[in-house]
Parts: structure tokens; sequence; C-alpha cells
């Protein structure tokens, strides 16, 4: 067992892990943030996505004691004082989600494009989300989405 | 008597209400569900496609830290066969199922042994220790050679591979049409196996109370109530003591509208072991363990006359079972079965199918569940009709097609469509895509002897959804019923719970059956909840699957509040001392004609409900109200589909470079929902027209066994869809709704293929295997030019 200090979405946790365990299983079974789910088993899927120390990572690919002394947002905390951020609006707005299951993890990596690139074109957005997989939408209403959150419109 | 809801709400393109916990990650998925003393099940799974189990020791495994208990098949007795739901011909060939393999193993995946131990790792580690002796039986893998004489059985004591053989003939007999046509065309089309893909992967758990012999199953399935029923018959538990609950599901396309192994299994060990169990799958064991999609060979002839007139139509399938008949298997390519004439008018119509058993994993519903296939079949043979006969794709199909004057239609296969616009529809289609101008480009690059072709496909299509009329369904063997329950419950404070029997899993009913029930009831749509998923709270329904919720539930929930208004209306009467007949209802106020001051809101006549301290005398204090809705017939959406590909033939590659799809789905509750549920369903279908295969070697092996290896597409692959709508209302429901959750995927399939297919014939190509990949389009090139 490793001790690992992390914090997440504003909390530092002090646990005794695994060196194997997972930080997706980290923050699932031992925190009970169970916001961040898990799609696949080969970190294709990126449902798992969070931030650590300012970069999204999949967290399905990353160890827990990798996150030790780190800091890591996770969608659930996104909307910190209840206010939700404008990707979550966007989403709800232009319907950048049905069942849901990628939302956390296209959140993450669609904050992580706004951070470096504010005002992406359609295109950017679409490749900026290759690692993030959707069944439900197609995907148009999530580019939708993600522009409407940089301040753009989607024009054909 | 005035009864005017005022349409405010249907129409509306409502933000979903379902959003604010998904996009905060508030969310129930079976995963998250945790509970004290909880055990984690793994599943050891066979290796090989075929094999006879010699000995299955787990002792070694309980030797493993963490483990509490290990079980065979033979342990685990008690458990009966996985069921069958829709035998579809009497003598159908209907092999045993268990949930755990006892004697032979029929497809890598299949269960062999399972582990509970105090953690998820512990659980996987243990399989490892279970000792498995197989002898190597031969595969199955090939749907002819498996119908041939001395092809190795998939089981052995059936003495064929062959499930069954379902015909339809109908109108004049084909041979007939085929003397007097004069053109004939034969083609056979392959529908590479899918794999489905929600992005939630399967989960149960199972919490027992042991001293009154009570469960709790939670399922990320989108049939709950069926499962319940079937639970009880597999594993002996009575029905009322099992309550199954469908948390959050994410995602479905079928694969959840299943009566899984898995499920059993949890409940047997939790009975077993008397504690609760969870096991949720991983990506990877999901691709062998759940249910697969399409799988099918279709040899499909067509005849027609020189100027294009169809005279009729034969279809042979081959389609692939898999290794077990699962809930609606060989069902399937029958609900394809009336759909492959599709809109047009024939004098002859002939087909039959045929199920096969291999040593593959099971196949059933995948998003269309054969609709897809049929509609893929006609519409690629209408091209090669019209490349035939020398006519313009677009213009065979307007000859062809049944008029909009023509409905209510009796097809040759049997349907009475009841409504469609296909005129309206396709003109729209062609305008937004600017057809002709794209014709002309492509003429002009094929003068030009560009590399890079540009192709235009098109594809009409119709389907019968909203299953459905539950005589039809006894006709066709199926085992339940199609329909579905509403109860409106009007709460004191003024609140309203719509309990329904559909099961969303990512599509919006919550928003959909608010704004329904809303405008019926005059209430705010905030004012509105929606229960489901939950055989104790929403204790009656069929569930959600083949375009069927909004038709049938959402009509029950239209006529369950219409009911309560009503019953509303007698106590509102005896308040405001009026005859029913003097009082107006609209924006859920009634009000006495004549003096629109004496009124009372629908909301207020609950909660007098509630006192009941002054209701007409021996009226029952309620105004609750609940309807089932047996459709008589199905619903028919239709709609045109235009892809433009641009086709490189050195690299085989394609791009899509415009899709213009027009679709009728009736009326519209919820337009952006609407639209939502196209652009995913084009995903998908284009997806199995570009992408998607499951493949196995030849030792019966799942070759695209991961997410790496089988190609989900992502935002990347995909463009951006113009989708459009025509609104024709269907007559079978009250709501003129028709379905919409698989219109893309049926008509885009074979809309992109024709599109490839038309941008490479000029180049003598007349089919590309689907998924047409960079590879198989360069191949199919270079043969043509060979």
């Amino acid at each position: 067992m490793t001790r690992i200090s992390v914090k997440v979405d504003g909390t530092t946790y002090q646990d005794e892990v695994e060196p194997r365990l997972l930080l997706v299983h980290y923050l699932r079974d031992r925190l009970g943030l169970t916001g961040t789910p898990i799609g696949c088993d080969t970190s294709n899927c990126g449902a798992c996505t969070v931030d650590l120390d300012g970069v999204s990572v999949k967290s399905c690919s990353v160890l827990a004691v990798q996150a030790d002394g780190g800091e890591v947002t996770t969608v659930q905390g996104l909307a910190g004082d209840g206010e939700l951020t404008a990707l979550q609006k966007a989403f709800h707005e232009k319907h950048g989600l049905q069942c849901g299951y990628c939302t956390p993890g296209m959140l993450m990596a669609a904050r992580d494009l706004l951070r470096e690139n504010p005002h992406p074109s359609s295109d950017e957005v679409r490749h900026a989300l290759e690692g993030n997989l959707c069944r439900c939408t197609g995907y148009q209403n999530i580019v939708r989405a993600v522009m409407a959150a940089s301040g753009q419109e989607v024009t054909a | 008597m005035t009864d005017q809801a005022v349409a405010s709400e249907v129409g509306r393109a409502r933000p979903r209400k379902e959003d604010a916990r998904l996009i905060t990650g508030q969310t129930n998925w079976t995963d998250n569900i945790s509970v004290n003393g909880m055990l984690h099940l793994a599943i050891l799974r066979s290796p090989m496609a075929h094999a006879r189990i010699e000995r299955v020791d787990v002792s070694p495994a309980l030797e493993r830290p963490g483990v509490v208990a290990a079980f065979s098949g033979r342990d685990l007795d008690g458990l009966g066969s996985l069921p069958c739901a829709w035998p579809v011909t009497e003598d159908i060939v209907l092999p045993d199922h268990p949930p755990i393999a006892l004697d032979e193993v029929r497809h890598a995946g299949d269960p062999v042994a399972v582990v509970v131990a105090r953690d998820r790792y512990a659980a996987a580690d243990a399989l490892e220790a279970i000792e498995v002796d197989y002898e190597p039986l031969p595969p199955v893998l090939d749907l002819e050679a498996a119908l041939a004489e001395g092809s190795p059985l998939v089981h052995s004591d059936k003495g064929t591979n062959r499930s069954y053989v379902w015909p339809l003939k109908t109108g004049e007999d084909f041979d007939s049409v085929r003397r007097r046509a004069e053109v004939t065309v034969k083609r056979r089309y392959v529908h590479q196996r899918l794999i489905p893909n929600a992005m939630e992967p399967r989960a149960v758990v199972v919490t027992p109370l042991a001293a009154s012999g009570e469960y709790t199953l939670y399922s990320s399935t989108q049939i709950p109530h069926i499962l319940r029923i079937m639970m009880a018959v597999v594993t002996g538990i009575p029905e009322h003591k099992l309550r199954v609950i469908a948390p959050d599901v994410g995602g479905g396309f079928g694969s959840k509208l299943q009566v899984y192994g898995e499920e059993a299994i949890a409940l047997a060990v939790a009975r077993r072991v008397g504690r609760p169990v969870k096991w949720t799958e991983s990506r990877s064991e999901g691709y062998l363990a759940t249910h697969h999609g399409r799988g099918m060979i279709q040899d499909v002839e067509i005849a027609a006359m020189r100027d294009g007139r169809l005279l009729g139509l034969k279809v042979d399938l081959l389609t692939d079972m898999g290794a077990y008949l699962m809930l609606v298997t060989p069902g399937i390519p029958i609900l394809g079965a009336f759909m492959y004439p599709a809109i047009y008018k024939m004098d002859s119509y002939d087909f039959t199918c045929t199920g096969v058993f291999t040593t593959r994993t099971p196949t059933d519903a995948y998003r269309g569940a054969g609709r897809p296939e049929a509609t893929y079949a006609i519409e690629r043979i209408m091209d090669e009709l019209a490349a035939e006969v020398d006519l313009d794709p677009v213009e065979l199909r307007r000859r062809n097609w049944i008029r909009h004057e023509e409905f209510p239609y009796t097809t040759i296969a049997g349907l009475t469509y009841d409504s469609g616009n296909y005129e309206a529809a396709t003109g729209k289609a062609i305008a937004l895509f600017e057809y002709d101008k794209l014709r002309a480009e492509q003429a002009d690059r094929n003068a030009r002897g560009d590399t890079v072709r540009l192709g235009i496909g098109v594809s009409t299509y119709t389907e019968m959804c909203g299953l459905a009329p539950s005589r039809v369904l006894g006709d066709l063997r199926y085992a339940a019923g199609g329909w579905e329950a509403a109860t409106i419950r009007m709460l004191p404070t003024g609140k309203v719970e719509v309990v329904t029997g559909t099961s969303p899993h990512g599509q919006g009913h919550v928003t959909s059956w608010s704004q329904i029930a809303a405008d019926v009831l005059g209430v705010p749509f905030e004012d509105v909840e929606v229960v489901h998923g939950d055989t104790k709270a929403a204790p009656q329904g069929m569930d959600t699957y083949g375009s069927r919720s909004l038709v049938v539930g959402g009509a029950a929930v239209h006529h369950a509040a219409q009911k309560v208004v009503a019953k509303a209306r007698k106590i509102a009467a005896h308040l405001l001392e009026a005859s029913e007949q003097d009082l107006d209802f609209a924006d859920g106020v009634f009000s006495v004609k004549g003096s629109p001051e004496a009124r009372k809101t629908i909301q207020e006549v609950a909660f007098e409900t509630f006192t009941s301290h002054d209701l007409p005398d021996g009226m029952e204090p309620t105004i609750n109200a609940e309807h089932l809705v047996d459709p008589d017939n199905f619903s028919y959406p239709h709609g045109t589909h235009l892809c433009a590909v641009e086709v490189d033939t050195e690299t085989g590659r394609t791009k899509i470079r415009s899709y213009v799809c027009v679709d009728d789905v009736g009326r519209v509750v919820n337009p952006m929902i609407v639209e939502g549920q196209v652009h995913g369903g084009l995903a998908q279908g284009i997806a199995q027209a570009l992408f998607e295969e499951a493949v196995y070697d030849e030792e019966g092996n799942l070759v695209t066994g991961t997410m790496a290896d089988y190609l989900v597409p992502s935002a990347a692959d995909l463009p951006e869809f113009v989708t459009e709508r025509t609104e024709t209302p269907a007559t079978s429901n009250p709501l003129g709704v028709k379905g919409v959750g698989e219109a893309g995927t049926i008509a885009s399939t074979p809309a992109v293929v024709n599109a490839i297919v038309d941008a490479l014939r000029p180049l003598g190509v007349h089919d590309v295997r689907m998924p047409c990949t960079p590879e198989r389009v360069w191949r199919a090139v270079r043969e043509a030019r060979s």
C-alpha cells in the first residue's frame, strides 16, 4: 500500500492505496465520486476524462499514486458554487447530451480545448474531441454546444 | 362542452429536464450503486469458440484473497434456460441456453464459472485460478457452410444448424412476374456484424432480503418490466418478490433489450451467498457478452419493366443467430420481412428467411432491428435497377412509390400504411441538397477523369414502428403484447406525477411526457415529474425499443391525462354549482360559461380530492387516472436521405461532403429531441456503411475485441448533417406521432453506400461490401479496372 494525498474538487484526501489502483477507481470506489464514469478498458472512449493539474487526462489510464500531491477536477467540481459553467449550460441548451454517459468526459475535454483555444473552429472542436466517444448524439449538438460556450455559432 | 387544452407545450424545443443531473455528475448508473456488504462478481469466459467442457474446478479460486465464493454452471443449479420470447415458427429449433455453460461452450465469451469477492480487483484476479479443461470442437462460422450436409454442429443434439425457415409470399407468383419482366437484377448484399456499443457498459446489482425472500435487481436495461417476468421464470424467485430497477441507463440501441445471463447469475449468487452482489462488464468483456446486431446475407432479385415500373421482389436471407436464440433473436429479420417492398408498389413479393446457428456471440436487436437491413437491400437494388434502365435513381423511385393521395395504402407485404407524403419529403430534400447542381459537378468531374470522384446517394425509407398491435404480435408468435401504460397522479399541492411504462435511456421521456401531460392538464411544464424504470413505482409497462415509446407510451399519457380532466370536471362542476356541460376547460382552469370569474384550477380540484370535504355524493376521492393503449396499427415514419461523397480512387478514402435528410415522423413533441435522435441515428447508420465490423478469425475469435480495434466513429469522422422535416400526422394515435428513434439509422446506410457506388459506377464498380473502408474501395476500383 502507498500513501497518497490528492486534492479532488477542492477537498484534500489522504489514503492508503494499492499501487495498481486506477485513478478512476480511486475516485469512484474510494471517494464515492461516481460522476466520472468508465466506458472502456482501452482508453479509447474518454468518458472518464478528468483534469489533473491543469491537463485533461483519461483517469482510467492514470494510477491513483500518480496523482499523489496533485489536484484533480472532475465533472462534479465544475459548478463549484452551484452556478453552472458556460459549457454545462451550452450542453443543456444545445441538447449536447442524450444518455449523458459520455458527458462528463466531453465537458472536461471541451474545457481543456477552450482553455488552450478560446475560439476554435467547429473543425477544431471535432478534432479536439476525437478521443471522446459518444454513441447518442452524432456529435453535432456537442459541437454546437462547445461553439456556443465559446461565444460562436456553428456555420454549416 | 368545449375542452380546449391550449397546445403550447407540444411542438416546443424544451431543453431537457434530464440534463441537470447529467451535466453535473449527479448520476445513478448501476455501477455507481454501492451497498453495505456488497460483493463483486467476475465471470470466467470461454477463450474458445466451441469446446466441450471436460472439467471445471473453482476451488483454487477460493484460496485467493478476498474471495467469498466461486461457482461453476453445475454448482449454480436451479437456474433455467434463458428465454427466447419470439419462436417465429412452430418447428423452430430452440436450444437450451444455460446462463453458465454446463457441458459445452458455444462462443468465445460463453460464461464458464463465476467468482464473488470483496472488491472488483480481487474478483478479477481470482478468475485465473479457476481450472478448466476444454476439448476443442470445430467452430461454425460460415452461414452457407453451416447449412451444408456434414457441417459441424453448434448444438449437436439438434442435428442441424438451421434454426428456422420463415416464408412470406404475397401477390402474383414471383416466377410469373419474372417471366413477364423486361429487366431483372439480382444481387447479394452482406450486412456485417455490428457491436452496439452503448456508452455505458452493462452492470447488474442485486440486493437480497434473505429473510423474506425478496430481491431487488438493478440493471442497465431497456426493459425492467419484461426482465422482471423473465427473471422470475429463470430463477424461480416469485414475481411479486422481485423488484427490478433500471436506474440511469447510458444508452441501449437494442443491446439492453435483452434478458442476460449475468442478471440471472447475479440473482442466483446473491441468493446463494445471502449478500448483495455487483457485476459490471468491462468494454472488452461486453464485446463478447452483450449481443451483437445485423449479420445477414441477402440474395435479392427485382423484376421490372424498361420504364422502371416494378413488378416484384424476391428476397432470400441467411441470418446469423449466433450460438443461442436470445430474447428476440429469431424475430429481428422478421421485423424487416414486411419492409423490403418499402414505399413501392409492386405485384409480387417472395420472402424467405433462414436462421442459422454459428459459434459466435448471439445477435439480437440493434437500432432499427431488421428494418435497416430491409431498407438497405431495396434501396441498393433500386440504384442498380436505375443504372440498368438508365433512369435517375430519384426518378425511378418516384415512378414506383405510393402517391400521397393513395393513403391509406395496403402494401404487397400486407401492411396498411396510414399516411405519408413521399413527394413532399423528397422534394424538400432535393432542394436542400442542390441535387441538380451536384449532378452537374459530378458529370464534370467524370468527364475530366478526376481521380476524386463525386457520388450522390439517395435512400428513401419507411419503417413499421410504434411496436405494436398486440394481436399482430400474437399472429407473429411473439410472446408478449404491445400495449403501454400510463398513470397520472395529481398530488395535493397541485404537482403532477406521470407514471410511465416506458423506460428511457437517453431519449428524454421525462421532458416529452411532461410536455404532453402539461398540455392536456393545462398545468405548468415544471409542475410535472415523470416516474419510470422501477417495477415498484411504475408497475406496468412494456418498456422502450422499436421507436415505440412516444407512439404508444406517449399516447397512453395523453389518454390518461384526458381521463384526469374528465374526473376533475365532475368535481369542479359540483364545487362551482354548475352542470358539467356548462364548464369550459382551458389552460388548466374550469370556468362557468358566461361567468368566467367562477373558476377552479385543476390543481385546486386535486387539493379538494385530498381533503374530500366537499365532493359529490358517492364520488371516489381521486382524480388520478390510468390508461393502457394497445394501438390498432403500426406507425410509419418515412423520409428521404441524400448523401454526397468524394471518393479518392487512388487511396480508396471516402469523405462525406454533405448529408441532407428530410424525415417525416408525424407530429413533433419536442423538435430539439427529435433532431438529436436523427443525428444519433445517422451516425450509427453511417458507421455501418463506413467504419464498423465485428471481425472473427477462422477459429471464431473476435478479432475486433476492444474499442481500440472496433471503429466507433468520433466527432472527427462524421460530417455536419442537414436535418429537416415534413409533417404528415399519423392517424393511428391521438398525438399524430410516428416515432423517430430508428429513422436515421435506417436510411443513412444505403444512402452512403449508394453514393460510393454512384461515384465509382463509371469505373465499372457495382458494389462495395460494408464497411466501405479505404482498402475495400481501393480494391473494388482495382478489380473493376483489371
